[in-house]
């Protein structure tokens, strides 16, 4: 972490108060969304985009990716990349299937 | 051995605090862990192949008594001294498991790995000691978790070292101590990748930069990344494994499953393909896991004993880092006959295609490294000349099993079996000895006997050579793996049986050349021939430190000057400058 | 020679030892959860029509929605816990330190009640796979609470004392610890949805 000044941990502060909030209003959308009747492919992609965002603030805010060095980036890239064929790949294989 | 200076000052006083069980058993030095992964691994490696030894008298003559140890068998295995098949079932499953993650991955990363890159990197241990230590210990109970499997009821896992569903979840209790010990393994090896990474990005010494690393480093960087990411995947699907063992779900169990006449009763609706899409997602790095540090280790011996720059260092690097992303999205050439569609066989078949560039571009440029050679045909240097032939027939005979259409007559046969063990017998294993003949004056201040040495060599390459080669002609005829009758029962491989006795033959002779290189390790820790620092006059960094190196390793903290193989310098002193030297 | 890079930052790099560490044992991490998700995707996939229930109907979503809220809170706690030991706030931490703590115990408490009331019903992991897939990804990540709670717990009392002898390395110990916690938050921003809601 580079030097922090007084100053800076209280502007921190501050943001970590409004990111608490947004998380809380996307929780409650979260749920709200869910009764809304949508069909099952639309639900997926809402419910994952609005994680996605909720993450996002976590990873950038409270866990300070947003400020932080390319060593991690490239490290957490490498292991979304990673992560996205485990998803994907797979799936794919299942339905490109003899006999679907 | 000297090493009351300021900078070891303050470590020899805390040595001497240590007591003899902190000192050489729960150690946090990365050397000792490193010698203690080595002497684990190396008597794993033995079992393992004791396991084989076995196999091959069976498949030899099947349904002869194993003569002198069949009665010590057991009659649950082998009433008689008559191998079950039961039995043989096991001693293949533990045979690949053991050999891959008890013998060879904590040889080459624990052992090597640990040992050596805190030195060549000029670090003064790795950089989460007491991480490390955990690390082996993590390993040991691993290891003897599966070892005790075989005292099971029914006795150890006996579904291949692969575990397929769904008859690893019906299978008896070995396979449950399997996946607990896989469970303690993998945590171990995540451990150790995490620290690994940690030490080689951090901790490198003042003017060693990225392309000043030695390529054993960058070899030992990329492995721990592959299984830093890829491993996790089997731990998950390990506990999916047990959970249908032990909690009666079903995760791999299809619906309307029969066994034995009998409709299984589980909930169904699971799916058998998952377990193999989580399996080889790890077990696909886990091979270039096998093989990247052999290749490191063949890089270092062949430039020392060439006294010449390695040819294409850059390339190699950059071929290295490619090889690391493309494992990742090559795993279903093992499932090419699951049922998948053609694109996405098509798909597995051209990035597998395309991971074999990056590993013809390193061979080649090991090979390359050769010409115009001042060549020392030290014992090291004969299994690292060795691995490159060998390897390269492994790795050729692998590209029919990468093409979709070929694998359809190779898939599951003896053909499957030669190839990868060309590639991790004569290949990564011939590296490992290699580094064991080269690093072991540095570990112990003595060099280990040369003509020992020799005939190691010369009886292991041809024994290989006689129990391999013979597999790709049996796997062509058709003839499949894991047959615990040796295939005396099929019609269409009667012509190649013969070569069963062959091969049995050649791997007995292997176990009695391995005699020689045992007796040699022992002995030359008391005997060897005395050396200093740096017997074999190389120019990596951890030949500028005292043979054993000291707590702390260095004497003064390293500073680097130039790159790693800065051999034959023109108009220099001696054929060799060292990485640490000024000027 | 001491380790380098233990407390201080390495110029080229721009992070010290652990912080490199705890990222890197997090992708792994992310990997773990990935493979469970990447199961849950399968099964779901290739389950036969119709006998994948939706999660509304077997799970409770205001339990785990309050779960949710206090799961998120206390990654507010914790990373606030942080920057008042970079204020030099000892009393401060010991306070967030404290209330995560709590919220994590009190999440799991409710995990609890959530899984008696499902054995209660006799709805076991080996009743159907969406049952067993949500009771193996909730339980490991309820594991993982376990852990955070105890190395929370660690740094509140025993490991304290290092504020006094090596502020720095502590205060570092405290951003690594936190680093975990709000990944165990992400996770469970992810699950909520995929098992309870859809």
């Amino acid at each position: 972490m580079s030097v922090d000044s007084a100053e800076d941990i209280k502007k921190h502060v501050k943001v970590y108060i409004m990111v608490f909030v947004a998380l809380m209003v996307l929780t409650v959308v979260t749920v709200g969304v869910a009764y809304l009747t949508l069909t099952v492919p639309v639900a997926i992609t809402v419910a994952l985009i609005i994680a996605t965002i909720k993450s996002s603030l976590v990873a950038n805010y409270f866990m300070h990716l947003a400020a932080e060095k390319s060593a991690i980036y490239w490290t957490l890239l490498v292991t979304a990349a990673c992560f996205l064929v485990l998803m994907f790949v797979p799936l794919f294989a299942v339905l490109d299937s003899i006999g679907r | 051995m000297d090493n009351v200076t300021t900078a070891g000052h303050a470590h020899a006083e805390h040595e001497h605090e240590l007591g003899f069980w902190q000192k050489y058993f729960f150690s946090q030095d990365h050397k000792v862990i490193g010698i203690q992964y080595t002497v684990t691994a190396l008597v794993f490696l033995l079992f393992g192949f004791f396991l084989m030894m076995i196999m091959r008298w069976q498949l030899a003559y099947p349904g002869q008594p194993i003569p002198v140890i069949g009665g010590l068998m057991g009659d649950a295995n082998a009433p008689g001294g008559i191998m079950l098949p039961e039995f043989y079932n096991q001693l293949g499953a533990m045979h690949g498991t053991i050999m891959v993650f008890l013998g060879v991955v904590p040889l080459a990363v624990g052992g090597f790995g640990n040992f050596v890159v805190p030195l060549q990197i000029g670090a003064p241990d790795m950089a989460f000691p007491k991480l490390n230590m955990a690390s082996y210990w993590v390993f040991l109970v691993g290891g003897l978790v599966m070892f005790a499997s075989f005292f099971a009821p029914g006795g150890a896992a006996n579904s291949g070292w692969t575990s397929y569903v769904p008859l690893s979840v019906i299978a008896t209790q070995g396979q449950t101590w399997w996946l607990i010990g896989m469970t303690f393994l993998i945590t171990s090896s995540l451990l150790g990748a995490i620290n690994f990474i940690v030490t080689m990005v951090q901790l490198r010494a003042p003017g060693l930069t990225w392309m000043r690393l030695p390529f054993f480093v960058w070899t030992q960087l990329v492995t721990a990344f592959l299984l830093l990411l890829a491993f996790p995947p089997l731990e998950a699907a390990a506990f999916l494994q047990l959970m249908d063992r032990v909690a009666g779900t079903s995760f791999f169990l299809p619906s309307g499953l029969v066994v034995s006449g009998q409709a299984l009763e589980v909930s169904g609706g699971g799916s058998a393909l998952l377990w193999q899409h989580l399996f080889w997602f790890l077990a696909h790095p886990e091979v270039y896991v096998l093989i990247l540090p052999a290749m490191g280790i063949v890089a270092e011996v062949i430039a020392n004993n060439t006294r010449k720059p390695l040819w294409g260092y850059r390339p190699m690097v950059y071929s290295l880092v490619f090889l690391g992303f493309m494992s990742f999205i090559v795993w279903a050439h093992h499932m090419f006959l699951t049922g998948m569609g053609t694109m996405i066989s098509a798909f597995f078949q051209t990035t597998t295609m395309i991971i074999s560039i990056p590993s013809i571009i390193i061979l080649s440029a090991l090979f390359i490294s050769l010409y115009g050679a001042s060549i020392r045909f030290t014992t090291p240097m004969l299994f690292a000349l060795a691995f490159l032939p060998m390897f390269g027939i492994g790795g050729l005979t692998g590209l029919p099993l990468g093409l979709a259409v070929s694998d359809i007559h190779l898939h599951d046969t003896l053909y499957v079996i030669g190839h990868f063990h060309y590639v991790v017998a004569p290949g990564t294993i011939f590296a490992l000895f290699a580094g064991i003949y080269y690093w072991f004056p540095k570990a112990t201040g003595r060099k280990m006997n040369d003509v020992l040495g020799r005939i190691h060599f010369w009886g292991s390459l041809v024994c290989m050579n006689g129990v391999f080669m013979p597999m790709m002609i049996q796997g062509l005829a058709g003839m499949n793996r894991r047959m615990y009758d040796g295939g005396i029962g099929y019609q269409h491989v009667q012509d190649v049986l013969h070569w069963n006795s062959f091969m049995s033959f050649s791997a007995w002779g292997l176990g009695l050349f391995q005699i020689f290189f045992i007796i040699n390790f022992f002995m030359s820790i008391r005997r060897g021939e005395k050396t200093n620092n740096n017997p074999w006059e190389a120019t990596t960094l951890e030949w500028e430190t005292p043979s054993p190196p000291p707590h702390g390793n260095f004497l003064s903290p390293p500073e680097v000057h130039r790159g790693p193989y800065e051999y034959s310098v023109p108009g220099a002193a001696t054929d060799f400058t060292p990485q640490g030297q000024r000027s | 020679m001491e380790i380098p890079y233990t407390v201080n930052t390495r110029a080229d790099t721009g992070v010290n030892n652990v912080k490199l560490g705890i990222w890197l044992f997090l992708a792994s991490e992310v990997m773990l959860f990935g493979g469970l998700f990447s199961s849950y995707v399968l099964l779901r996939v290739g389950a036969e029509p119709g006998t994948w229930p939706l999660g509304a109907e077997i799970l409770s979503i205001p339990l785990a929605t309050f779960n949710t809220v206090v799961l998120i809170t206390s990654s507010v706690t914790m990373v606030m816990a942080w920057a008042s030991l970079k204020l030099g706030d000892l009393g401060k931490y010991r306070l967030y330190m404290g209330s995560t703590v709590g919220l994590a115990l009190v999440f799991l408490v409710v995990k609890m009640f959530e899984y008696a009331d499902k054995f209660s019903h006799h709805l076991y992991p080996s009743e159907s796979t969406f049952l067993g897939i949500y009771f193996l990804i909730t339980g490991l990540h309820g594991l993982h609470i376990v852990g955070g709670i105890i190395v929370n717990s660690y740094f509140l009392v025993p490991g304290i004392k290092m504020w006094h002898t090596a502020p720095e390395r502590f205060t570092n110990r405290i951003e690594a610890a936190g680093l975990y916690w709000h990944f165990v938050d992400l996770v469970w921003i992810f699950l909520f949805p995929v098992l309870y809601l859809l």
